[in-house]
C-alpha cells in the first residue's frame, strides 16, 4: 500500500549487505544480506542457535557486525548508531520493565529517553492501544504475565519506531493477547511501518507475515513469500 | 556448513613461523644456562651483602619483565577493541597469564632480597606497592575473565581492565610516593641507599634481561598457541553439539 | 546538552524506585555503622588516638559502603528493567554511563552525609571543616565513576558480590590515599603543611582522568 515509509524517502526499511558476526573463533552471521521494503512483515524461522536471536541485537545496534553493513531506515548503524536506534523498537524476552514503577512510570522514563514529543498524550494512546489503560497506575510487579508483555509491547512502540523487532512475541500470551497482537501489527504494517519477528509458531509465523525466512547456520536459507514452502495459511 | 567453513578458514593465530618456539625454547634454555654460570660463577660476591646479592640479579629482569607483560596487555587490549580481532584478545590474554606468574615471582624474589638488604620483610615502598597492586590488578584481570560466563562479553570486560589497570600503574606510583613522604618507613641496613652497581655486575644484569625477555616471549607464543588449541577444540565441540 | 536529559531521566527513575524499595541507602547505612562499630573494638579506639585513627576508619566505612550501594544498584538494574533496555534507546551510551554515575554519586552522598553525624557522635570526632567536605566530594566522585564502570563489568560474572570489590579497591587505591590523607590533615592528625593543597588538586585530576577513560570503556565493551 504506502510504498515510501514514514521516514523521508529512503526505498527500504532494512538493508543488511555482506553481514558477519562471530564471536571468537565461532561464526553465528555469515556473509547475510538482507532487504526488508516498508510495510514489509518478515517472520524469521530457525532452530535455537541458527543466529535469529543475533541478527535481531545486531539489527537493533546490540551487536556490533564484524564485517559488512547495517542501514536502518537509511541510517547506517555504525555511523549513525543513535539515530538508527531511533527507527527501531523491541520486544525482547525481557521485557525491560522496572518491577516496583508503575506502568505510567516506565512509560514516562522510556519516553524521557527517548525524547518523545506530547509524552503524556502518547503514553495515554499507547496504554490504550495495549488495552492497559485502566491499570495505567498499578506497578508492574502486580501485572499478570501476559500484561507485562503487553506493556513491553507499548514501551516499544512508544516513541513511534518504523521498525518493529519482536523475539517470539507469542510467548507468555493468552489467546486475547495474540489476537490483539495480531491486529495491532497488521495495522502496523498496513501505515507502511515494518515488522521482523522470530518465532517458534510456524502457523502463526505463516499467518501474520507478508514473508518468511529461514535461518540456518548464520544464513537466510529460503527468503520468499510464505506460499512457496506449500505449508499453511 | 556456513559454520564449518568459518572455523577452519580463520586464520592459525599464536605461530607465525611453526618451529619458531621450538628454536626459542632451545635458545633460551641454553642462554639461561650460561645466565646461571654467569650469575653464579662470574659475577663477583658482594662485599657487604654476601652471596645473597646474587637475587638481584634475578629480582630486576623479572620484576622489569613482568611490566613489559603489562604494557602488552595495554597495547593489545587497545587493539583488540578498535578491532575486535581475537588475535589481539589472545595476545592480552596470555601476556596477563605470563605477567602474573612473573610478577608473582618478582614480590618473592623481592622479599626474600629486602631482609638482608633492607632489614625487614616488606616496606610500603613506592615500588614495592606498586608491583603489588599490579599484582592484584592482574589477578582480578585473571578472575574477571574466567568469572564472565559469556566469552565474548569477557574479552571486551578484561580489555576495558587491560586498559585502565594500566593507565593506573602511574597514578598509584606517584600517589604512593607523596603519602610514604610523610610516613617514612622502616628502610634500614646497608643498601638503603642503592650503591652504584660494579660494571661487571651491570653486565651480568643486563644479560639477565635479555634471557628473561626472551623467556617471556617464548611463554607468551606457547600461550598463544596453547589458547588457539583450546578455541578450535570449544569450537569443534560447538559444531558437533549443532550437528545431533 | 543533549546529554543532561537520559540523565535526569535516569536520576529521576532511581530515585523513585530507592524511594519504593529504600534498601539500597538503608542496608548501605546500615553496613557502614556496622564497620565503624567493628572498627571501634578492632583498633581500641581511645579519645588520644581519635585524630590519628578516624581518617581511615571514616573512608573505609565510606568505601564498603559505597561498593555495596552500587553492587546493589545494578542488580537491581540487571533484575528489574536492565542495561540492555537502556541501551536501545538513541541516546550516546556516555550519557548512560554518566546517569548512572550521577546516581551512584547521589545515593553515596546521601550515605555519607547520614553515616558522618554516627560517626562524629561515636569516635567523638568534631572537626568538620570546608575542606572535609571537598574531600569528600571529589573522593566520592571518583569513587562513583570508577564504580559506575566495574558495578557494570560485575553485575555480568557470576559471584558479582566479590568481584566488584575485587576489582575496584586495587584502581581506586590512589583516590582512597588522598582521601586520608586529605581528612587527616582537617582532623589535624598529620603534618597539614602542603597536604591539602597537594592533594585536592590530585583528587581533582584523578577524577578528570577517571571521568574521561571510564565512560569511553564503557561505550565500548557494552557493545558485543
Amino acid at each position: 500500500m504506502a510504498q515510501t515509509g514514514p521516514v523521508g524517502n529512503t526505498n527500504n526499511s532494512i538493508e543488511v549487505t555482506g553481514l558477519h558476526k562471530g564471536f571468537g573463533d565461532l561464526p553465528v552471521l555469515w556473509d547475510l544480506d538482507l532487504e526488508l521494503g516498508w510495510g514489509e512483515f518478515l517472520a524469521l524461522f530457525g532452530a535455537n542457535g541458527s543466529g535469529k536471536t543475533t541478527l535481531l541485537r545486531a539489527l537493533a545496534g546490540q551487536a556490533r557486525p564484524d564485517s559488512g553493513s547495517i542501514r536502518i531506515a537509511g541510517f547506517d548503524t555504525r555511523r549513525r548508531p543513535a539515530a538508527a536506534r531511533r527507527q527501531v523498537g523491541v520486544v525482547a524476552h525481557s521485557a525491560f520493565l522496572y518491577e516496583d514503577l508503575t506502568c505510567r512510570e516506565n512509560l514516562t522514563f522510556y519516553g524521557r529517553l527517548y525524547s518523545v514529543e506530547n509524552l503524556k498524550g502518547r503514553i495515554e494512546e499507547v496504554l490504550e492501544l495495549v488495552g492497559l489503560n485502566r491499570r495505567a497506575d498499578r506497578r508492574v510487579r502486580s501485572l499478570s504475565h501476559g500484561m507485562q508483555k503487553r506493556l513491553a509491547i507499548a514501551r516499544a512502540i512508544l516513541h513511534q519506531p518504523s521498525l518493529l523487532l519482536l523475539d517470539e512475541p507469542e510467548s507468555g500470551l493468552d489467546r486475547d493477547s495474540v489476537a490483539s497482537l495480531a491486529e495491532l501489527l497488521r495495522e502496523w504494517t498496513a501505515s507502511g511501518r515494518s515488522v521482523v519477528m522470530t518465532t517458534h509458531n510456524v502457523d502463526l509465523g505463516l499467518a501474520w507475515s507478508s514473508r518468511v525466512a529461514v535461518m540456518s547456520n548464520g544464513r537466510l536459507d529460503f527468503d520468499g513469500a510464505g506460499d512457496y514452502l506449500g505449508v499453511g495459511s | 556448513m556456513a559454520s564449518a567453513q568459518g572455523a577452519s578458514s580463520s586464520p592459525r593465530s599464536g605461530l607465525a613461523f611453526p618451529g619458531l618456539n621450538g628454536v626459542l625454547l632451545v635458545g633460551t634454555g641454553v642462554l639461561m644456562l650460561v645466565n646461571l654460570y654467569l650469575i653464579f660463577l662470574v659475577a663477583p660476591t658482594d662485599a657487604v651483602l654476601g652471596e645473597v646479592q646474587r637475587v638481584f640479579y634475578f629480582h630486576v629482569p623479572i620484576a622489569i619483565v613482568s611490566f613489559v607483560a603489562f604494557f602488552v596487555v595495554f597495547v593489545a587490549s587497545i587493539g583488540y577493541l578498535v578491532t575486535r580481532k581475537s588475535k589481539w584478545d589472545s595476545v592480552a590474554h596470555a601476556a596477563a597469564e605470563v605477567g602474573v606468574v612473573f610478577v608473582s615471582l618478582a614480590l618473592l624474589t623481592g622479599i626474600v632480597w629486602a631482609r638482608p638488604v633492607w632489614g625487614v620483610w616488606w616496606t610500603w615502598e613506592p615500588r614495592l606497592t606498586t608491583t603489588l597492586i599490579l599484582w592484584l590488578i592482574y589477578v582480578a584481570y585473571l578472575m574477571l575473565r574466567s568469572y564472565v560466563p559469556n566469552k565474548s562479553q569477557g574479552a571486551l570486560y578484561a580489555a576495558g581492565l587491560g586498559i585502565i589497570g594500566f593507565v593506573d600503574v602511574p597514578i598509584v606510583y606517584y600517589s604512593v610516593q607523596w603519602w610514604r613522604s610523610i610516613h617514612p618507613s622502616a628502610v634500614v641496613g646497608p643498601l638503603a641507599d642503592a650503591g652504584a652497581l660494579e660494571p661487571i655486575m651491570q653486565w651480568v644484569l643486563f644479560y639477565s634481561l635479555a634471557v628473561f625477555l626472551l623467556l617471556f616471549l617464548y611463554l607468551l607464543l606457547e600461550r598463544m598457541h596453547l589458547r588457539n588449541v583450546e578455541d578450535r577444540l570449544s569450537a569443534l565441540r560447538f559444531l558437533s553439539r549443532m550437528r545431533r | 546538552m543533549r546529554m543532561l536529559r537520559p540523565m535526569a531521566a535516569l536520576v529521576w527513575k532511581d530515585l523513585l524506585l530507592e524511594l519504593r524499595s529504600r534498601d539500597i541507602v538503608v542496608s548501605a547505612l546500615v553496613f557502614g555503622f556496622l564497620v565503624v562499630v567493628v572498627f571501634n573494638f578492632a583498633l581500641k579506639v581511645s579519645p588520644e588516638r581519635v585524630a590519628e585513627l578516624a581518617p581511615g576508619i571514616l573512608w573505609v566505612a565510606f568505601a564498603f559502603a559505597g561498593t555495596l550501594a552500587m553492587s546493589r544498584a545494578f542488580v537491581r538494574e540487571r533484575e528489574q528493567g536492565g542495561l540492555e533496555g537502556l541501551l536501545l534507546a538513541p541516546v550516546s551510551r556516555d550519557a548512560i554511563f554518566l546517569g548512572k554515575a550521577l546516581v551512584s554519586f547521589l545515593f553515596m552522598l546521601v550515605i555519607e552525609a547520614a553515616l558522618l553525624p554516627v560517626f562524629a557522635i561515636l569516635l567523638n570526632f568534631t572537626s568538620f571543616t570546608l575542606t572535609l567536605a571537598g574531600a569528600i566530594l571529589l573522593a566520592t566522585l571518583g569513587f562513583a565513576t570508577v564504580g559506575t564502570l566495574f558495578s557494570a563489568i560485575a553485575v555480568q560474572t557470576r559471584s558479582r558480590e566479590v568481584m566488584l570489590p575485587v576489582l575496584f579497591f586495587p584502581i581506586i587505591l590512589p583516590v582512597l590515599i588522598g582521601a586520608v590523607e586529605v581528612t587527616g590533615a582537617a582532623v589535624g592528625s598529620g603534618p597539614e603543611t602542603g597536604v591539602v593543597t597537594r592533594w585536592l588538586p590530585l583528587l581533582a585530576v584523578f577524577d578528570a582522568v577517571f571521568l574521561v577513560i571510564c565512560p569511553w570503556i564503557f561505550s565500548i565493551i557494552v557493545e558485543e
